[in-house]
């Protein structure tokens, strides 16, 4: 048990502090950091998916005017680490994936830079290249552990007799695409080594987290933390991938030591950013479920198939929320890699949840139609009354009030659905959940500053709204007003912050503004001195590891499909969702209509067209990659619970970056199937799955 | 090759030397160090390098700068004096219309434009009646706010605040 914070700042209404700036235009990011008289670099990338690159002719490059360097895995200094094969950058001829990073061209101009990169000619050693996935291939393999340090299989009871033995079972399998985190400003870095010693590099990254970024850096070069600062007072969104750096940033730096005391400044092109900046799986989603006429589960099981890239493992934890959601005696989760010729997948918006709620969540539905049974009604009779993974309590689980909550809102009872018109309309309902976590490193700094509390903390706002809310819970934890506070972020020079990711953002650092807070209370009391100054670490905050906390959500959608052209709209979203106590209900609001819209977005719209044949994703553009846009959506409602959670952290917190997304998509896809009987097992539910079988 | 060019850029003359395959964007973004217009594609897909051009809503990264010369550019920044904010600008920090805040330049200035298009009476592909003036509703904004693409998805705030600011004329 933690004591929670008397909320007087915090559940405030506040405008963003950032929000003038933005408007105008005038918040720096990354690559618009101004520097003195800055160079330009442009990568040149691999147009193999495997093999070797035996030359590059880069003599006539070289010698045009204007040209400042140009770096290839021939004359590339040698880097301190090669252990991250992602990041170990022009070290090497051999050549993993399409699009991998090979070279390097720095310039007076972008301009110039672009024209020499894209002109060198690269003579390559093919090799045939593998980049297909399939649940069938026969040397899919069980990596040591998923992300986030979860447990690549687990299996409780026997699934199989109790799939022979049930009343009803369902066996299904369902499909993600693969998708691109697409955040609207594109990885960018401006790098400056100092001209003389050892060197000092500063980057101006667009990171979520600059200690982390930090870390990386120091690693790869062979630097001591205090050489290296990184800079991000604004982020122009991640999602994820910009959560660790990726090769771009190293490749900046490399590019800037070849060029000291000369400002380097790098964006990858949107292009660029589907081989070099993460994206995640497709997933191949095998579901059991067991049940008795009534709906209650005797067997659950999740086996599921993604890919990850030779070059380097990631391994998305699919299968994870299948083992806490619903109570079940007997259950089983596995995942099976394909390691294939192909750019790393990485984290991107909810791993794990979004997409391993997708399959869970469908397959509920087509149970309690099966059943002949409301699918909230079945999700309530599974409620688990402790957590089926741990046999923990919950720190607090309100799924069914938002089931409830949000089907009176929406208007749920009654048929679900009708015709109107060319329109077939159904309703479709999904549940969400998202683990509520808090990083081990963070610590804030809290001083008295002529008549006002600064705090400062490595911190990043990638559009979550931390530059606000940090503000508002320190100011609550010092018993202040909030106008009387400033929290600093985004600058290794303030003291460590971990990752904005996993949505713990607010969880860690918020407890690490806390502890400051009362230690400088403790030390300085009510009236403090000019000067005085405190700190805290996440790690002197409760911790309550007897509970398992999580947030969770029910998310409501109405669909309509053309009866002549199989065309798809989705008139509302509706979610209601309980994720402990909102910090500031503008910006949460904002985190959650952009999260459940993101997930309208991989509902219809988007897929990363992958060409096995060439290695590529086929619509590696904005243009043909469709990201939900203003006039695909209707209405987006996100309502909150009021959720009083002990266990979490002193701000009651559980965070809400995420949550958003999970879910959506099935819903979608089960109202859709109420509108036209069709059952869209794999995304995205685009027209040509609908028009053959529409009534 | 190079080519000299003037621009006014936020009521401010600049004369400027560009290559002549700079874009309007870049030369706003790295030769005037304007960084308010943000480079989201290059490819005239995201909007988020919309600026009023000559009074007009334009995207910067599909001008060339050379075919530009005299013109007069308003960004996001030049909407209003420092210190004070446009309406559409003060109807996105009400309506919280942004996350990351890298295409609400782009959103802004295109809002701007779009309410002169509403002013002129100019219809759009969901215009019913194309005799009439078309309406300031939901479905005409969000329509004509459909280039400027949002990852963050802020856009059942910004439709709102662009009527709002459209309303507040
Ligand atoms: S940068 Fe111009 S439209 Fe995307
Ligand atoms: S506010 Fe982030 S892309 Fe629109």
């Amino acid at each position: 048990m933690t004591d929670l914070l008397e909320p007087r700042a915090i559940g405030q209404d506040l405008v963003r502090r950032d929000g003038e700036l933005k408007v105008r235009g005038t918040a720096t990011y990354a690559y618009e950091t101004p520097v003195e008289h800055p160079a330009y670099a442009h990568p040149v990338q691999a147009t193999i998916a495997r093999g070797r690159v035996t030359a590059m002719d880069t003599a006539a490059a070289e010698a045009l005017d204007g040209v400042l360097a140009v770096l290839t895995p021939f004359n590339a200094e040698r880097l301190a680490s090669t252990e991250d094969a992602e990041y170990a950058v022009l070290q090497g001829q051999d050549v993993g994936f399409r699009g991998q990073l090979i070279g390097v061209v720095v310039a007076e101009t972008s301009e110039l830079a672009r024209e020499v990169a894209d002109g060198i000619t690269v003579r390559y050693e093919e090799q045939p290249h593998d980049a297909e996935l399939s649940a069938d291939r026969p040397d899919l393999y069980a990596p040591e552990q998923v992300n986030a340090g979860h447990e690549t299989d687990t299996a409780e009871g026997d699934v199989a007799a109790a799939m022979a033995a049930a009343e009803m079972t369902l066996e299904r399998t369902y499909s993600t695409a693969m998708y691109h985190n697409n955040p609207l400003e594109p990885h960018a870095t401006t790098a400056l080594w100092e001209p003389a010693g050892d060197g000092f590099l500063t980057l101006w990254d667009s990171t979520q987290g600059v200690h982390p970024d930090r870390a990386a850096v120091c690693q790869v070069f062979g630097l001591e933390q205090e050489q290296v600062r990184v800079v991000c007072p604004y982020v122009g969104g991640g999602f994820g991938s910009k959560g660790l750096p990726h090769a771009n940033v190293m490749l900046t730096a490399l590019a800037a030591r070849a060029l000291p005391g000369r400002p380097v400044k790098l964006a990858l092109t949107r292009q660029q950013m589907f081989f070099l900046a993460g994206y995640r799986t497709p997933t191949i989603q095998r579901m059991q479920l067991a049940a008795d006429s009534r709906g209650r589960l005797s067997a659950i099981a999740i086996d599921v198939v993604e890919q990850t890239s030779k070059v380097k493992e990631f391994a998305e934890q699919t299968g994870v929320p299948t083992r806490m959601m619903y109570a079940s005696p007997n259950r089983r989760s596995t995942h099976r890699l394909a390691a294939l010729d192909v750019p790393i997948p990485s984290w991107m918006r909810a791993p794990g949840e979004c997409p391993g709620m997708f399959g869970p969540e469908v397959a509920m539905d087509e149970l309690a139609e099966e059943l002949g049974i409301d699918p909230i009604e079945l999700r309530v009779r599974n409620e688990p009354e402790v957590d089926p993974e741990t046999g923990k309590p919950w720190s607090s689980r309100n799924l069914v009030r938002c089931l409830r909550e949000g089907a009176e809102r929406f208007g749920w009872s009654g048929p679900r659905a009708h015709r109107d018109g060319d329109w077939l309309v159904g309703t479709g309902v999904a549940s969400s959940v998202y683990p509520t976590m808090r990083q081990a490193t963070s610590t804030a700094n809290l001083r008295y500053e002529d008549g006002r509390y600064v705090a400062e903390i490595g911190a990043a706002d990638l559009g979550t709204g931390a530059w606000t809310i940090l503000p508002q819970i320190t100011a609550d934890a010092l018993g202040v007003d909030v106008a009387d506070v400033d929290v600093r972020i985004g600058d290794t020079r303030y003291p460590v912050a971990s990752v904005a990711g996993g949505s713990s953002g607010t969880n860690t650092w918020g407890s690490a503004l806390v502890v400051a807070a009362r230690e400088f209370r403790t030390k300085f009391g009510a009236d403090p001195r000019d000067g005085d100054e405190a700190s805290g670490d996440v790690d002197q905050a409760g911790q309550d590891d007897t509970h398992a906390p999580y947030a969770f959500g029910a998310q409501f959608v109405e669909a309509r499909v053309n009866a002549d052209t199989g065309e798809v709209r989705v008139p509302r979203l509706l979610g209601v969702f309980g994720v402990g106590r909102v910090i500031n209900p503008r910006t949460a609001r904002s985190q959650l209509i952009g999260g459940m819209t993101m997930g309208l977005s991989m509902a219809l719209h988007e897929n990363s067209a992958w060409d096995p044949r060439v290695g590529q994703v086929a619509n590696h553009d904005l243009a043909e990659y469709h990201i939900t846009v203003n006039a695909d959506v209707g209405e987006v409602e996100a309502h909150w619970i009021d959720e009083h959670d002990p266990y979490v952290n002193a701000m009651g917190s559980k965070g809400i970056g995420e949550i958003g997304i999970v879910g959506t998509a099935a819903a979608v896809v089960n109202a859709v199937h109420a509108a036209t009987g069709v059952r869209v097992r794999h995304l995205p539910v685009t027209l040509d799955k609908l028009l053959t079988a529409l009534p | 090759m190079d080519a000299e060019i003037t621009l006014r850029v936020d009521g401010e003359a600049h004369r400027l030397t560009v290559d002549t395959r700079t874009s309007l964007l870049d030369a706003l973004r790295e030769r005037l160090g304007n960084t308010s217009p943000k480079k989201g594609c290059d490819h005239g897909q995201c909007g988020a390098c919309t600026v009023l051009l000559d009074g007009d809503r334009a995207l910067t990264c599909l001008a060339l700068a050379v075919a530009h010369d005299g013109a007069e550019v308003t960004t996001a920044d030049g909407l209003a004096p420092a210190g004070e904010l446009h309406p559409v600008q003060q109807a996105f920090l009400d309506f919280d219309a942004f996350q990351c805040g890298y295409c609400t330049p782009g959103q802004v200035c295109s809002a701007v434009g779009v309410l002169a298009e509403f002013e002129r009476g100019w219809p759009s592909h969901v215009t019913e009646d194309l005799t009439g003036r078309p309406e300031m509703s939901h479905d005409e904004v969000a329509e004509r706010m459909s280039g400027n693409l949002c990852r963050c998805a802020a856009y059942v705030n910004i439709t709102p605040a662009v009527q709002q600011a459209g309303g507040a004329r």
